[in-house]
């Protein structure tokens, strides 16, 4: 979108009235037209944007926004994957990202209360200095704030063992649609007073409210970890290999695939040593407070992976050995982004016993619309990100990059599975939403939303479908 | 107001029933916003001509966001237009026609930008965010020129021209101002309100107290000591030959100990790295063109720089010979032979009868050196080496100090807010040296750890290599002109 129509400047003086502070108020066309985008290629226009450095600041603002029916749309760093910060309506972006401060680090109650716009890395550097841990680390984490993280409920490799952003999330601050301040849950292990609210706010990606503070879990830091990478002559059987280390009973704290088209990109960029012959690998991390149990586990994961037929198993020696693994893993990202000029990541989750039928799906849609297609993942959780490679600016494969990802999607939700695992479904997957969860389910939360945001205010335009539904469906 | 505008195209999901239903009257200012869309005017001046920022860099911008916790000014301000995914953004909408190339804010942000290049250092999907950012520069410059009052005009040509154009106008200039500091008349030009009216008063408290003997380039040829590994081209630089020429002859005897014959052709002139950095790369391929001649008829075997800044220039002159096949193929060949005396040194090994240096010493990254050329590693391996050294990282150690070039003349406020940060971080590590690699870097730190009240000395590398192998061979240190040995 090019322009969006000016604020009145009454509105613009309420505002510059609620955040003095020089620059915290934004209507500069330069300014508007960077506070529009996310990490995919959604783009908006706000009229006006806010950078507040309180909650309470939030609230007068989202009085003003609901007095006078403006759209909101929170935003901290922008890095989201599907289109949670992009601004459909005009009104405010509100940036929370100045507000970075991490409050506290409990280590007696093993917690710490930041603000959102802490950086995901900085919050676990942080932790990790007093030998505590705060497991969720989507491969955003360097840019990523804690703001997003809770709004779109983020994964990462060691989600596996260790759960998601909402299972560390013991309290919230929020500032309601209507203004209102309130606080769900808090220090407390236990809590089951009223609905559970900090499990709604948390994966509503900004649609409920904004999430001005957050309580989060910590845990003592696992001391021992070793790597491992095992190498199969068939994807098949790597993807075979998951379900048994999983269906064992044991507890990789990551379990990582790759195939072969994905090996060839980074192998081609970075040039590591990878067996791109082969047509997947494997890559496992175990973790633990004792030596023992962890060489245990690995010798335990290393015999089920020989004899799902890996042609090679080889545990990293060193850190410095496990850390070049995990290089591999981390330039999966960069690899690709060089390879063609735009990627369409997708993050389909899938009951783990679905994998081996999940990949087929996905070579196969490669296959039949003529796409690159690499898969990568968080395989031990299920969770994929077949990355449908292309050129956006070409016309023709942009539509066959709709139609194999509408498929991607539908295969994914046959396999017993659901669209999103980790990036949220935005604007990228509103119209498949129905498909999955069924349209009185989703009635339901539009109702749920309807309670929170009567006048529909708070980041508007997304997880609802448009008219049309799956038809309707455009990159 | 009955109606409030809220930017959006006549949405359908306005019209649609369950949660986020908006009013009628929304809808209206739906369709009242849709027509402002149409009404909107594109940009009257956009790129043209010879260095255009090109599509293919710019669309390989994926918004990923990894460099913005990277970027200086971004830290500072914490504002997305400040950072360089914004301004990609911005640059990519000029070339669109979206957004006018005069507009206050473009021209603004591609002024804040310190070209530090932490962010391409980072990006994942390689945009070479330089090549945006000099072409953009240049462009606007080229418009402004027109803009621009004659006296403007002409005090930007003798800057960038005539002083940097030129290194016998640089020694004059340099040689008036050891005079001033000499006789003791800084003060009174600072009161006489000359500075004021030049907009320099930043530039005059960061001026370095100009060394006795310049590094005068005259076809000098020094011997190897020991067995020759390598004859190699020294590059004396401008500020470096004159400022800081000790580090010059500094460099000069640590090269010929490792092995190499020094050679310092009169031919050679100034990198353009601050024309180019400027947005004038049509006096940048003049400068080029001088360097590339001469070492092709040196016959050296590399090209040896002291200066970050201008490592880093000498290494893409290929870049600025995009429109000229025949000087791109010399240029890509010239730059191929380039070294960075610390990566050159740390790559041929340097003679270890290094003396002891007692001292715990931290180090300043130039982003020219860390970010521009991914040199991280080299420098700390010399400083290693160097028995009795100690070296601490500070925090933030690769993060622009604010020197860039002539960005604390045409940006001085970012620049002092950048100098201040890394002062503290420095001065936070208790080291009594800082080492680094660049003059401006140099310039910068010492301006800023003055400022912190602290007594931390600020020292080139090679100055440190230098004086660990006089202290070997116990020879007396030289009477420096400013004094400031790491031992002290």
């Amino acid at each position: 979108m090019l322009h969006s129509a000016p604020l009145p400047a009454r509105l613009l003086d309420e505002l510059r009235r609620i955040l003095p502070r020089p620059g915290a108020v934004l209507d500069a066309r330069e300014d508007l037209m960077v506070y529009g985008y996310d990490g995919t290629w959604y783009e908006g226009f706000p009229q006006v944007v806010a950078i507040p450095d309180s909650a309470e600041q939030i609230a007068q603002i989202v009085q003003l926004a609901n007095r006078e029916r403006l759209a909101v749309t929170p935003r901290a760093m922008g890095s989201s994957l599907s289109g949670g910060p992009v601004p459909l309506r005009g009104g405010i972006v509100l940036d929370t990202k100045r507000m970075n401060r991490i409050l506290e680090i409990d280590e007696v109650n093993f917690l710490a209360v930041v603000q959102p716009g802490v950086i995901n890395a900085d919050l676990q550097a942080a932790v990790e200095r007093r030998g505590l841990f705060y497991p969720p680390d989507p491969s955003s984490m360097r840019q990523s704030a804690i703001g997003g993280n809770v709004a779109e409920n983020a994964g990462g490799s060691r989600c596996l063992k260790y759960g998601v952003t909402s299972d560390y999330v013991m309290g919230l601050q929020v500032v309601l649609p209507t203004g209102a301040i309130i606080r769900t849950g808090g220090k407390m292990v236990k809590n089951v007073t009223g609905y559970n609210l900090r499990a709604l706010f948390t994966g509503a990606e900004g649609t409920l409210g904004v999430i001005t503070e957050a309580t989060l879990r910590l845990l003592r830091k696992p001391p021992f970890s070793l790597t491992a990478m095992a190498v199969f002559a068939s994807i098949a059987d790597a993807a075979r290999c998951v379900t048994e280390i999983m269906s064992a009973g044991l507890t990789p704290c990551a379990l990582e695939m790759m195939d072969d088209v994905t090996m060839a990109c980074v192998e081609e960029m970075f040039h590591l040593g990878l067996p791109v012959e082969r047509e997947a690998i494997l890559l496992v991390a175990v973790d633990g407070g004792q030596r023992e149990l962890v060489e245990a586990e690995m010798e335990a994961v290393s015999g089920l992976a020989r004899a799902a037929g890996a042609v090679e198993v080889r545990v990293a020696a060193d850190a410095a050995e496990s850390s070049a693994l995990w290089q591999a893993r981390r330039g999966i990202s960069p690899a690709l982004a060089r390879k063609r000029p735009n990627k369409l990541g997708e993050d389909v989750s899938i009951p783990r016993s679905e994998i081996p039928r999940m990949v087929r799906a996905v070579r196969a849609i490669a296959s039949k619309y003529a796409l690159t297609i690499p898969l990568f993942g968080h395989v031990g959780d299920g969770n994929l990100h077949p990355n449908i490679l292309c050129d956006r600016h070409d016309a023709a494969e942009l539509e066959r990059v709709g139609a194999a990802a509408r498929e991607i999607f539908e295969a994914a939700v046959a396999c017993g599975g659901t669209l999103s695992g980790e990036h949220g479904i935005g604007l990228l997957k509103k119209q498949f939403i129905e498909l999955d969860l069924g349209s009185e389910q989703v009635e339901a939360m539009r109702r749920i939303k309807a309670a929170l945001d009567p006048n529909g205010i708070m980041n508007p335009g997304k997880i609802f479908p448009e008219p049309g539904g799956v038809g309707a469906f455009k990159l | 107001m009955d109606q409030q505008v809220d930017g959006s195209a006549g949405h359908p999901e306005a019209r649609y029933g369950g949660a986020g239903r908006m009013s009628d009257a929304t809808v209206a200012a739906h369709e009242q916003a849709a027509a402002a869309l149409a009404d909107f005017v594109p940009a009257a001046n956009g790129f043209s001509g010879r260095d255009v920022p090109a599509d293919d860099i710019f669309n390989r911008c994926v918004r990923c966001g990894l460099c913005l916790p990277t970027c200086p000014t971004y830290v500072e301000t914490m504002v997305e237009t400040s950072s360089p995914r914004g301004r990609i953004a911005l640059i990519k909408s000029v070339a669109e026609g979206q957004l006018d190339m005069l507009s206050p804010g473009f021209v603004h942000q591609m002024s804040e930008c310190l070209d530090c290049r932490a962010c391409e250092a980072v990006c994942p999907s390689g945009v070479e965010y330089g090549k945006l950012l000099e072409p953009a520069r240049t462009q606007i410059n080229r418009a402004l020129e027109q803009q621009r009052g004659p006296v403007r005009n002409f005090v930007r040509h003798l800057l960038l021209h005539v002083l940097f154009g030129n290194l016998a106008v640089m020694r004059v200039v340099s040689r008036l101002l050891w005079l001033v500091q000499r006789l003791g008349l800084q003060a009174m030009v600072h009161k006489s309100g000359l500075a004021r009216l030049l907009g320099m008063q930043q530039m005059i408290e960061l001026a370095p107290r100009v060394s006795d003997k310049f590094f005068v380039a005259r076809d000098q040829r020094w011997e190897a000591k020991g067995a020759k590994k390598a004859t190699v081209f020294l590059h004396g630089g401008c500020i470096m030959a004159t400022a800081f020429a000790e580090i010059d002859f500094a460099t000069v005897r640590v090269l010929q100990r490792a092995g190499c014959e020094v050679l310092a052709p009169a031919a050679q002139g100034c990198c353009g790295a601050i024309t180019v950095h400027a947005g004038d790369m049509d006096a940048g391929r003049e400068l080029a063109k001088r360097n590339i001649d001469a070492f092709e008829r040196s016959g050296a075997d590399y090209y040896v720089i002291n200066a970050a800044g201008c490592g880093s220039t000498l290494k893409e002159y290929g870049h600025l010979f995009h429109e000229d096949p025949e000087w791109h193929a010399r240029a890509v060949r010239f730059s191929a032979k380039v070294r960075d005396v610390t990566e050159f040194l740390d790559q041929i090994g340097i003679d270890e009868n290094l003396g002891r240096i007692e001292t715990t010493v931290t180090y300043q990254e130039p982003c020219h050196l860390v970010h521009a050329q991914r040199i991280t590693q080299a420098p700390r391996n010399l400083l290693r080496k160097i028995p009795g050294l100690t070296l601490v990282e500070m925090n933030e150690s690769s993060l622009c100090c604010g020197s860039a070039g002539i960005y604390n003349v045409t940006q001085p406020e970012m620049s002092q807010r950048l100098m201040e940060r890394k002062a503290k971080n420095a001065a936070a590590t208790g080291a009594s040296c800082c080492a680094t690699a660049n003059p401006g870097c140099q310039l910068q730190v010492q301006a800023g750890l003055r400022r912190e009240g602290s007594t931390m000395s600020v020292r080139h590398v090679i100055e440190l290599l230098d004086e660990s192998y006089r202290i070997a061979d116990a020879v007396p240190a030289p009477a420096t002109s400013r004094g400031t040995p790491a031992t002290r």
